[in-house]
């Protein structure tokens, strides 16, 4: 039995493995709508993530599964004091896989220690997010054919976006890649990341500033929203919150096959008059979110047509 | 030069860098045992420069792992009769378990105070010891 933790779990030959399974479900999902029937799953919420909950109930549901489950702290055992442990104990005799989100790190791997259904991290704090890495993935190898050989630039919030540092980790994994890392100052990568990641594998990468000077030379442009419950002082978010804001101008300076993905939700950072631009592709993305976990149940559940 | 008697039958835990020894004394829990410890800070070492000792009087089981994640570079003698009859080798041990305790406020250990605290080596090299919850790196400062 397995279980999804982090993003590097899955090999990279695992990775494409899974990546192909959600491209044939994109393609005919129908033909998927029964492979889950008697097959339950349970979403483990112990904080709200409405968007990232529906979409595993949306692929449990697309495959003829049902849901249970909780979507908050308060309304779960977690509020009289058990512990994830007797919860993933008591929910495996319940569902056949669980998705956990919890604002703790790590708790989703103390839950697959005692589970005897496979657990997915479903995000644990500012620690990891593997299925919005897969869904990222499968995004770029959908629309652009591979995941090697590409610039890919992340903008934004760079020094506390889980997403990005996931993302970062799962694309050094293959070959020609380059980043450009377009962020203020105070908002770069962290250090390890520049230095046990990018520079220990020797991954080229630049960091700037200016939006504009970077994308023309980017195959995907990766933005990310400034959290403003990161910052400790309300100044500095005010003060950040704005420095980039991607709107219909700036698209010129992008390449006609250059896309502009988001892990969503966004505030202003994209302008809405880049939604009709057919290079901003982060609804698909939302979209492919959904068939990237379909995968994955069917992957741990080890299911196939 | 301070005198401190040789010890007849115990443990030496030589070449400890200067000024831990108190921190290997509280890991080891030496302040439950019965017998005899010295404890020499800041002697002459030809290869160190400085280095503490400590010397415990009386057989015990040192717990070996705890002291490789110290330091491996640290010399354990086993002497009886007076006389050392044997060397232990330190090696850094793949985890550690219950010896420290991650400070991330973030990490699920935090809530749930049952969670053995594990730590696990993931860069030899480089020492690197991480909780294996929330990744957090320990450092020894």
């Amino acid at each position: 039995m397995r279980h999804l933790i982090s993003p590097l779990d899955f090999s990279v030959d695992e990775t494409e493995e899974l990546l192909l399974l959600a491209e044939d479900i994109a393609k005919d999902p129908k033909k998927y709508s029964k492979v889950c029937e008697g097959k339950k799953i349970a979403t483990l919420f112990y904080e709200p993530s409405t968007r990232t909950r529906l979409s595993f109930e949306a692929a449990m549901l697309n495959l003829g599964g049902s849901v249970l489950g909780f979507s908050s702290a308060d309304s779960s055992s977690a509020a009289k004091g058990e512990s994830v442990a007797d919860t993933i104990r008591v929910i495996s005799s319940y569902a056949d896989i669980a998705a956990m989100r919890h604002p703790k790190e790590g708790a989703p791997y103390v839950a697959s220690l005692h589970s005897t259904i496979p657990v997915i991290n479903a995000g644990d704090g500012g620690h990891q997010h593997p299925t919005q890495t897969l869904t990222d993935l499968l995004t770029i190898h959908s629309l652009k054919g591979r995941l090697d050989h590409l610039t890919i630039g992340l903008c934004g919030d760079l020094k506390f976006g889980r997403t990005v540092h996931s993302l970062i980790n799962a694309l050094v994994r293959y070959t020609g890649i380059k980043f450009v890392l377009i962020s203020p100052e105070e908002l770069r990568v962290p250090t390890y990341i520049r230095k046990d990641v990018l520079e220990d594998k020797n991954v080229p990468y630049k960091e700037v500033e200016s939006l504009e000077e970077a994308m023309p030379e980017l195959d995907i442009l990766y933005m990310t929203r400034v959290q403003k419950e990161r910052f400790f002082n309300e100044e500095d978010y005010i003060r950040l919150k704005d420095r980039y804001i991607l709107d219909a101008a700036k698209m010129h300076f992008a390449g006609p096959e250059m896309l502009v993905l988001h892990p969503l939700p966004r505030v202003n950072e994209i302008s809405v008059e880049v939604d009709k631009d057919p290079r901003a592709v982060y609804f698909k993305q939302a979209q492919f979110g959904v068939y990237a976990r379909m995968a994955l149940i069917m992957t741990l559940l080890e299911l196939s047509l | 030069m301070l005198n401190i008697s040789g010890i007849e039958n115990g443990v030496v835990i030589d070449h400890i860098k200067a000024g831990r020894s108190m921190e290997i004394y509280n890991y080891l829990e030496l302040d439950k045992l019965d017998c005899q410890v010295a404890i020499i800070k800041n002697a002459t070492s030809s290869k160190m420069g400085k280095k503490d000792i400590i010397k415990i009087q009386g057989e015990m089981d040192l717990n070996l792992d705890i002291l490789g994640f110290i330091g491996s570079h640290m010399t354990i003698n086993v002497i009886r009769g007076g006389k050392i009859v044997e060397k232990k080798k330190l090696t850094m041990p793949e985890t550690v378990t219950n010896v420290i305790k991650c400070k991330n406020p973030r990490c699920i250990t935090s809530i749930e105070q049952e969670l053995p605290h594990v730590f696990k080596l993931t860069d030899r090299k480089n020492k690197t010891y991480r909780c294996i919850y929330c990744e957090e790196k320990f450092s020894h400062n």
